[in-house]
């Protein structure tokens, strides 16, 4: 992974110009990878998207609900499902997040998250549009190279993790939560450059990041040779009309939406309109053989493992693991959370390590150099992403339809006080579809199948260009591993 | 002819699942009854396994504070505080796993009270693994069509 903040040179092709005939070109042997379209050649959409008020107005709204929920999280009684900041957080947002905003619109939510608004502000000294003449605030230093990297947001959710069964059910720790993070960032924001925290310490950032090369928008330059002629580069250091790139990216060669933070501030910096927002199809930024790395392959391992660990904990019926995870005792906690880290930092990675060493083997060739494992192993960690983002989703319908009736009831009455602001506080718990829920669960699982090998064949071809014969024999074990972590999810959801 | 192996392969695949399909047991049906006991935040048993058209007899018995049962896809309710208990009668018409949760606030982690009923023979879990297979199998032949090795 190379997060850089200084003009570069535009990298190279986004997707290998050498195509195994593995690869027949298409996403999910139905779309062409290279289709696009341009979703700001309309001027009023450039309008609307260039305006500074398209990130200011649903920051405002998402901080005024966020200063609610955390108001709430102290003075409201602590019972999760009648307070709006359990409901709204961890039903709405997060079922929203994984079901919406990321598979279709990337890091969207990055562009309006009140929490890091607030360093940013300051950072600028204007909350909205740009003054050019002002100094940014603060020191103003780099982030330090050995940690721009996923590796410190691969700890902290985990750690954040080990304690969801207390985050999602108590508001005082979702609001200590929030508070720490706008504290943290406010301290970041005024030490380091730009959005050092979203980028580097972010809970969410990192899965938003990876799971982001799956959406279907993506943010890119017209035509590169403007930008190669262009200097200096308007959407790095800013012009009059915005601010260079907040998460210090270099837009002009931009090929992964991964530190994309979607706030299209190069659109309105770019004095040539040489920027725009594209439709493509899912899935084509797994397929950029560049910036690859082992941070992001353990962020994939992670993603899934939990989505795996939180069907076991949270829609299981094992009532021990429930009480580990709801710290009934420190001792109980203890072993879940150590059982917890086995499984998603050492048991699930070794199982995928295994199954890209056997890989490995089964496409060596006698007399010929084979790739290190290494490279297989990450190469092949990122047909993990639509699985994973496709087994939070199937896990997120099994939150959203027996629970989403609360929401209706805390909206009237956000801190359980008695109040009925629309009318809607009388309206009782009442599971939606929860029917349905299997055969949604089983769609979405058999869809991540399909996309997982899709994608896993063409890292196959990436891996062995010129030899099909290798390519196939690398990916038989990697299609044997999709099969058997459907067949589990499939187990935990419907078995 | 490795073309044709693969064909072969395929229709194995299929007639299997077929086969399996048809071949389910149906045990005649039964009357069950089940005490269903109640704590902060788990059930005691924590999965029922039935069989499809038994009728079953739930007595809910709460321990510590009032927990309710709430089963999916069935959509039976129930509830008793400690020292009563709440009984429900039905038919396990539908075949599959189906959640049972906690339909009173019951405490911090009540969202994530739950247990399982299991209908069998469980069509739609089997169904899809078979899916998985047909498509792990599928997607794979196509890939061996593409790298020119079923020729």
């Amino acid at each position: 992974m190379t997060t850089t903040d200084s003009p570069q040179e535009p990298a190279p092709q986004a997707i290998s110009p050498q195509r195994s005939s593995l690869d027949d070109g298409k996403i999910l042997w139905l779309i062409p990878e290279a289709w696009r379209l341009n979703l700001t050649s309309a001027p009023w959409v450039r309008r609307i998207i260039k305006s500074p008020f398209f990130n200011f107005a649903p920051t405002l709204l998402n901080l005024w609900i966020f200063v609610i929920i955390i108001i709430g999280a102290f003075v409201a009684p602590q019972i999760g499902n009648a307070n709006l900041g359990i409901m709204f957080v961890w039903i709405l947002w997060w079922v929203l997040l994984m079901m919406v905003m990321v598979p279709f619109l990337g890091r969207i939510w990055c562009q309006s998250c009140p929490l890091p608004s607030l360093g940013e502000w300051m950072q600028r000294k204007s909350i909205v549009g740009r003054t050019p003449d002002k100094e940014f605030l603060g020191l103003k230093k780099r982030w330090p190279k050995a940690l721009s990297n996923m590796w410190l947001v691969n700890f902290i959710f985990l750690g954040l993790a080990l304690f969801s069964g207390i985050l999602t059910t108590r508001p005082w720790a979702t609001g200590l939560l929030f508070l720490s993070i706008i504290v943290v960032d406010l301290i970041v924001a005024y030490v380091f450059r730009l959005r050092a925290f979203c980028l580097y310490l972010c809970p969410v950032g990192g899965f938003l990041g990876l799971f982001s090369n799956f959406a279907t928008v993506e943010v890119r330059s017209k035509d590169k040779d403007i930008c190669a002629r262009h200097v200096p580069k308007e959407c790095v250091v800013g012009s009059s009309t915005g601010y260079g790139c907040p998460w210090m990216q270099l837009p002009f060669s931009q090929t992964r939406n991964t530190y994309c933070g979607m706030c299209f501030e190069c659109l309105r910096s770019c004095s040539y309109d040489n920027m725009m927002v594209q439709l493509r199809p899912p899935g084509t930024d797994l397929l950029v053989d560049e910036h690859r790395g082992l941070d992001e392959a353990y962020k994939g391992l992670i993603m899934l493992s939990c989505a795996i660990l939180y069907s076991v904990v949270m829609m299981g019926p094992w009532g021990f693991i429930k009480d580990g995870a709801n710290v009934l005792t420190w001792k109980a906690w203890a072993v879940y959370a150590g059982a917890f880290l086995l499984w998603a930092l050492l048991v699930f990675p070794g199982i995928f390590w295994l199954v890209s060493a056997i890989s490995r083997v089964l496409s060596k060739k006698a007399g010929e150099a084979q790739a290190p494992l290494k490279r297989f192993f990450v190469a092949y960690s990122y047909t993990l992403v639509p699985l994973g983002m496709m087994a939070w989703i199937a896990f997120s319908f099994g939150i959203l339809l027996p629970n989403g009736s609360y929401v209706l009831s805390v909206i009237s009455d956000p801190w359980n006080q008695g109040w009925n602001l629309f009318g809607t506080a009388g309206f009782a718990w009442q599971p939606f579809l929860t029917g349905l829920t299997p055969y949604l669960q089983i769609l979405v699982m058999l869809g991540a199948l399909l996309f997982s090998i899709n994608i896993a064949t063409k890292i196959a071809g990436q891996l062995f260009p010129s030899d099909s014969r290798r390519a196939v024999h690398s990916l038989i074990p990697v299609i044997l591993f999709h099969m058997t972590a459907v067949a589990a999810l499939l187990a935990l959801f419907v078995g | 002819m490795r073309k044709w192996l693969a064909a072969g392969v395929t229709v194995l695949l299929a007639a299997a699942f077929l086969l399996h399909l048809l071949f389910l047991s149906h045990p005649a049906p039964v009357t069950r009854g089940i005490t269903l006991t109640a704590r902060k935040f788990a059930y005691e048993p924590n999965i029922i396994s039935v069989n499809k058209g038994d009728r079953l007899r739930i007595t809910l018995t709460p321990e510590d504070v009032e927990h309710g049962f709430f089963l999916d896809g069935y959509n039976i309710e129930s509830h008793a505080r400690p020292g009563r208990v709440s009984t429900v009668d039905f038919e396990a018409g539908i075949s599959g796993k189906f959640p049972f949760r906690c339909s009173v606030t019951c405490g911090a982690f009540h969202p994530y009270m739950m247990g399982w009923l299991k209908v069998g023979p469980n069509y739609p879990f089997i169904v899809s693994i078979w899916m998985v297979a047909l498509l792990g199998w599928l997607t794979l032949a196509y890939a061996l069509h593409r790298g020119g090795m079923l020729r």
